[in-house]
């Protein structure tokens, strides 16, 4: 467990390595997709510090994923803000907002703090909706493709070109994924598992819970800004159904289905569950079935996810 | 119309609406209370319910008899449903609130998606059963939403006399106030919890029937019902039957005066943070609350 590159570094530089050889050999389809699962699993990991280390249960977490699309994407149309500033701006959006809902939402604690964050998301969605003048509501709006550029000594990177995007995505995922790791090893990640386990022994031993948990939702929401933020660029697309309940869903879904509380599971639920969903959708248009059969059968039968499961069979493959 | 008129109509809107929600909410605030756990699909079985009486009034002949038909077989369908859940899931998880919540999640798409399947993507209208418009001095208004109120308020009373005057009232009290002790006395608290989840859906169904002929039948109409009976449930307190009507009546109608003056979505903002408010004010929530 000592040294730079104790095995759970070298894990994570595999999975990256991979994902950075994997462009090459995908066809376009895939391709994209992927650029796409690594955004959404960046957002699954600020989701999975919130409620996998913390044991924070939300169910509003759309609203800070919403919110780094909305600062990213408005900002950039509105405000003429650069791309690298549109995504901090987006990061921002996510901080503040998960600060603001936190203090307030976590004086309750359990289901309540589920409803609360729920509630909070919903007037999120609904802001949204009400300001349609400015957001475009339900419909959104795209994002300029003359804006959505990066300049950098000279040269001019596209983002709508797909190696761009696919990168641009990648290096998202590694900042969120490899920052998450050195989180949950922290000391301060050390206590966020503690409270997860059992906050009144913790606050005993003279910890700042409370503290700790506000830290925990504002790590969590910036990263789910930043995430949003990342796909409204990529994709040009802002729009009101981020924002719903069913994103909110998603974020759970994705990381019960990938080992709540484990580092790598964000990924593999993302990814696993974009592609089951993708399939169904060929088959049916009532494809959003799978993710109700998804949920009961993990609560049922594998509560701790395919990496959790793994762990419990293989060791310490967490790392 | 004048100011006067408009504002009697927000306030006839909002109350008939209230009623329906109350309906709905006391459901959810039984399970809520009695079993301690969340159930996220209560506004699907609302949705159930409306379907049901859409099928139901397919099949029978004129829409009086639909309607009464609809009034028994919805809940009862619904029941059973709900019945079948706790089995096959709930009871499996041992009733741990966040396990509960999660189940039910995928509960909410197991059935929505379902009735999509069968019924498709298309709102359908249910005939009224009586057609009469009852004339006020400004406008004349619908009769059936009248007859929906007076039959909400005639189920809640019921509901309130099972709790109060049955054993099965009894039980589910004693249930909720102390459920080892309950256990202890000889109460079946299994069969309970079975009873109270098939009660709760039970009460969401009969509000999805009342409401269909004047909102249609949607597999996505059970949305908003969930949302407002989560509201309801947390303003009003956990389990308190006086506390979820207060709290429907004063959801209900700000609801529609606001609706009616500024904008449904403007309502809808404010009713959820209504909620943050009252938890910050009290911050124990609804677990802070005695059960009445």
């Amino acid at each position: 467990m000592s040294g730079v590159l104790s095995n759970r570094w070298l894990l994570a530089l595999a999975v990256l390595a991979v994902l950075l050889v994997a462009q090459v050999l995908l066809p376009p389809y895939h391709h994209t997709n992927f650029a796409r699962i690594m955004v959404l699993a960046s957002f699954a990991i600020g989701y999975n510090i919130a409620f996998g280390y913390t044991g924070l249960l939300s169910l509003g977490h759309a609203m800070f994923f919403a919110a780094g699309i909305y600062a990213a994407g408005l900002g950039a149309q509105e405000l003429g803000l650069s791309m690298p500033a549109a995504l901090a701006f987006g990061a921002l959006g996510g901080l503040v907002l998960a600060l603001a809902v936190g203090l307030i939402a976590l004086r309750t604690s359990g289901v309540a703090f589920l409803i609360v964050t729920l509630m909070f998301a919903q007037a999120v969605f609904l802001t949204t909706l009400y300001f349609n003048e400015v957001t475009k509501g339900d419909e959104g709006f795209v994002i300029a493709e003359a804006l959505r550029r990066i300049e950098i000594g000279g040269a001019e990177l596209k983002l709508s070109d797909p190696t761009v995007r696919y990168n641009v995505a990648l290096a998202l995922f590694a900042l969120c994924y490899l920052a998450s790791i050195a989180l949950l090893h922290s000391p301060v990640g050390r206590v966020l598992v503690a409270v997860r386990e059992n906050e009144q022994r913790t606050r005993m031993l003279g910890y700042n819970t409370f503290g700790y948990k506000l830290l925990a939702m504002v790590i969590s929401g910036t990263i789910s800004g930043l995430a949003g933020a990342a796909y409204a660029l990529l994709f040009a697309y802002v729009g009101s159904t981020f924002a719903s309940t069913q994103y909110s869903i998603y974020a759970l879904l994705w990381v019960l289905l990938g080992g709540l509380g484990t580092t790598l599971g964000p990924l593999i639920g993302t990814g696993l569950m974009s592609y089951l969903v993708d399939f169904a959708s060929d088959v049916t248009s009532s494809y959003l079935i799978v993710v109700g059969v998804v949920l009961v059968v993990l609560v049922l039968a594998f509560p701790k996810g395919v990496v959790g499961t793994a762990i419990e069979r293989w060791g310490r493959l967490r790392s | 119309m004048s100011f006067g008129a408009y504002f009697f109509l927000a306030v006839l809107e909002g109350t008939v609406s209230a009623f329906v929600l109350a309906l709905t909410a006391l459901g959810l605030s039984l399970v809520f209370g009695v079993m301690r756990v969340v159930n996220v699909a209560h506004g699907e079985l609302f949705m159930l319910g409306a379907v049901i009486a859409w099928w139901v009034s397919q099949m029978a002949g004129d829409p009086l008899s639909g309607f009464l038909l609809a009034l028994v077989v919805g809940p009862l369908l619904v029941g059973g449903i709900a019945i079948a859940a706790d089995w096959a899931i709930l009871k499996r998880v041992d009733y741990n609130p966040e396990a509960t919540i999660v189940a039910t999640i995928g509960l909410l798409y197991i059935i929505q998606q379902s009735v999509l399947i069968l019924y498709g993507p298309d709102a359908r209208a249910v005939e009224a059963p009586f057609y009469f418009r009852v004339q006020f001095p400004w406008f004349g208004y619908s009769g059936y939403k009248l007859i929906v109120a007076a039959l909400s308020a005639g189920l809640l009373l019921a509901t309130w006399y099972l709790l109060k005057k049955t054993r099965l009232g009894l039980y589910m009290r004693a249930t909720q106030y102390d459920q080892e002790t309950a256990q202890a006395f000889g109460v079946p608290v299994r069969r309970v919890y079975a009873a109270v989840f098939a009660l709760g859906g039970g009460l969401a169904a009969l509000a999805g029937v009342l409401v269909v002929p004047i909102q249609q039948a949607h597999y996505l109409m059970g949305h908003d019902p969930l949302l407002l009976s989560f509201i309801v449930v947390i303003i009003g307190g956990l389990g308190s039957l006086r506390g979820t009507l207060i709290a429907a009546f004063v959801i209900g109608i700000s609801d529609g005066v606001i609706s009616v003056f500024f904008s449904p979505t403007l309502a809808k903002i404010l009713a959820t943070l209504l909620v943050a408010l009252v938890l910050v004010v009290r911050p124990g929530g609804l677990f802070g609350a005695k059960p009445a």
